[in-house]
């Protein structure tokens, strides 16, 4: 390994900075090859926005129903980036949203009946999600039960569990202020405005410092620019929506102040953060999409397939408590439904539209929270129109189509060019 | 890396690295290696050659550590090892290129190459040297058909992932690289590709063990010969003391009417 420092003398030379046409062909390149990334999804939701935007005008648009689509989204997205780890191998779990389900509902138990302090009724829940997940991956992994046939049976029977921790009583609520304030309270305007200026600084410091290390191997790097517009671009979405967030949009100033942006914002970016770093920066998360991308070939790597396997099942279960909590926040308690009907598959959905592979192999942890905004977008805009529920999951199940077809098309597009 | 081998025996050039003496091997009933003798050394291409069923895979994944072999003996660099599993066999330098090649598709050629065994510090992948190295891992194969090293493998050509898979086994400084029908898949420009290729390993002073079916690839680029058939060895002769002919008879009758120059059975 004393032959790196050899090199950066040799290899600096041969090629400058990759110019900004350059740049933006390769990009080009690998969309038309089939490496579509978020691009539909992020397509899609201006779309959508706008379409909403001109049928529903100051309804859709206002700071308060932003705040209420950020609300709406996070829970659904949190779910998302969970099953994101298990598409990546390729894998499903069906359980996760009743995993959620319990979960709150281990928690909100816990904190009435047991009067345990919330930090640590949190810690269980999100304990009691490990557990579920190691279950389901240990039988997988070790006995081979395909995760389609093991999910579906933990759907069912989390489901009974659920309904016996609700009891007769059929809810249970929620009382903790600190729980209760990530669905429900904002941060003060400061706060937020301090939250954002982090976030940039820290998005364009990281951005940096990676194309500083390039520099320094020797390898090739894009030209400056790149990074300028991608922080630039970044800044001003976080400052614009920041911005929004810190107007006033209570319906009633005087009755009670609204505004700042919502808790919730800090956790699902917090999230998306650390498990982006993992699943890019580490080990771990490579061999994740090894795993995903050609089992047999990561075993002969030396990689403990089952290990991975679980710890992604692991990871989706733990992040579904974290849903179920968040969705308990919200409506102020668990029943038997937190986590049922739409929940899972709405999650799935986002998952997918945001353009993670239902094969295996191809995924990113920005793609649940993408494909949840669409999704959102999409339930938010039509019951603000007064469509009929029926109408919208009919609209809901299309786009999901429409997504998992992209997905299908361009991975048949990426053998053809040679890309997966 | 230094090779320091030799210290057993002064005229040590002619010293085998890897040496197989009185393999045996059954599964169940059926015996597929008797007493096979091998000798591997450094800078030479062996080729392995052998009609389907005379035991070439059970003999290299006996060397590889897949299968431990029931009689016999194993040296490595003239001193007696015991290779349990792979893992064993990677200590000593033995890398095995299968012919399903066992690339990730999604993943680039440098994530490929350092696959399970990636460079981290402090728990941190080390994207940029981990490139670096890649890249002079190819360099010095004189890999010139890759033009980037962070395309996706599922973009390359079937020569091209060869190069990959056969860059991942020399990366690790491998002493012997066994390449299982690296050209069984490929055209003909490929092919020539992966046999030049196959000679610089051996130039550089790598021991190679070529398993193929193709003899011409095996008259290219072999320096020895060892000819398997019905599980006993029944040749291990220089390159150029055969032809094509007396190693087609060797493959399919087990002996050669003219007989051969080397060593036989």
């Amino acid at each position: 390994m004393t032959t790196t420092e050899t090199a950066t003398e040799t290899q600096v030379a041969p090629k400058g900075p990759q110019s900004l046409g350059a740049v933006f062909d390769d990009y080009r390149a690998r969309v038309r090859g089939g490496e579509v990334g978020a691009l539909p999804a992020v397509a899609g939701a201006i779309v959508l926005v706008l379409v909403f935007t001109v049928m529903s005008g100051t309804k859709f648009t206002n700071a308060f129903n932003f705040s209420n689509l950020i609300l709406q989204t996070s829970a659904i997205a949190v779910f998302a980036m969970g099953l994101v780890f298990v598409l990546l191998l390729g894998e499903i779990d069906l359980s996760a949203g009743f995993t959620g389900g319990v979960a709150a509902a281990i928690v909100g138990k816990l904190m009435n009946d047991q009067d345990l302090n919330w930090v640590l009724a949190l810690i269980c829940g999100l304990l009691a999600g490990a557990t579920i997940g190691l279950v389901i991956g240990l039988i997988v992994s070790r006995l081979g039960v395909p995760s389609f046939v093991v999910t579906l049976a933990f759907f069912l029977a989390l489901q009974g569990v659920l309904l016996l921790l609700t009891g007769a009583g059929g809810t249970i609520p929620y009382r903790d202020s600190h729980v209760l304030a990530i669905m429900n309270k904002n941060m003060p305007l400061w706060l937020g405005w301090a939250f954002a200026a982090l976030t940039v600084v820290a998005f364009a410091a990281l951005g940096f410092s990676r194309r500083l290390q390039r520099q320094r191997a020797g390898l090739p790097t894009p030209t400056i620019l790149v990074w300028v517009l991608k922080s630039a671009v970044f800044a001003a979405v976080v400052v614009a929506a920041t911005a929004y967030l810190s107007k006033e949009r209570s319906r009633n100033v005087f009755l009670a102040s609204l505004k700042g942006v919502p808790i919730v914002v800090v956790i699902v970016a917090g999230l998306l953060v650390v498990l982006t770093f993992l699943l890019t920066r580490t080990a771990w998360g490579r061999h994740v999409y090894a795993v995903g991308g050609n089992a047999e070939a990561a075993r002969r790597a030396g990689i403990n397939v089952a290990r991975v396997k679980i710890s992604c099942f692991m990871m989706c279960s733990t992040l579904a408590a974290v849903g179920g909590v968040l969705l308990a926040s919200r409506t102020n308690s668990v029943n038997p439904s937190t986590g049922g009907s739409d929940t899972l598959l709405f999650a799935v959905g986002a998952a997918v539209i945001g353009g993670t592979s239902l094969f295996g192999g191809r995924g990113r942890v920005l793609d649940g929270i993408l494909g949840a905004v669409v999704i959102t977008v999409i339930v938010n805009g039509m019951t603000l129109q007064g469509q009929p529920q029926g109408r919208v999951y009919m609209i809901t199940g299309a786009v999901l189509l429409l997504a998992a077809s992209v997905d299908a098309i361009s991975r048949r597009r990426a053998t053809a060019t040679g890309r997966v | 890396m230094t090779v320091t081998q030799t210290e057993s025996r002064p005229a040590g050039v002619e010293e085998p690295l890897l040496s197989l003496r009185g393999i045996e091997k059954s599964f169940g009933a059926v015996h597929v290696l008797r007493g096979v003798d091998l000798d591997v050394r450094a800078g030479h291409v062996t080729a392995l050659v052998g009609d389907n069923g005379a035991g070439k895979s059970t003999l290299i994944k006996g060397i590889a550590g897949i299968y431990g072999f029931d009689a016999g003996e194993y040296y490595f660099e003239g001193k007696p090892v015991t290779v349990h599993n792979p893992r064993d066999a990677n200590a000593l330098g033995i890398e095995v290129v299968y012919q399903d090649l066992a690339l990730c598709d999604n993943l680039d050629v440098v994530h490929n190459m350092f696959l399970g065994r990636e460079l981290t510090s402090s728990g941190l992948l080390e994207e940029a040297t981990m490139e670096t190295r890649a890249r002079e891992t190819l360099d010095g194969l004189s890999v010139r058909t890759l033009q980037s090293v962070r395309t996706p493998v599922a973009s390359l050509s079937g020569g091209q992932r060869q190069t990959v898979a056969i860059a991942r086994a020399v990366l690790w400084n491998s002493k012997i690289v066994i390449l299982d029908e690296p050209t069984a898949a490929l055209g003909v420009a490929q092919t020539e590709q992966v046999l030049a290729l196959v000679r610089r390993l051996a130039d550089k002073g790598l021991a190679v063990v070529l398993i193929s079916h193709n003899m011409n690839d095996v008259m290219q680029v072999a320096d020895d010969i060892a000819v398997l058939y019905l599980g006993t060895m029944v040749a291990q002769v220089k390159a150029s003391d055969v032809t094509h002919s007396q190693v087609v008879e060797l493959i399919t009758a087990g002996k050669s009417t003219n007989g051969t120059k080397g060593a036989g059975a």
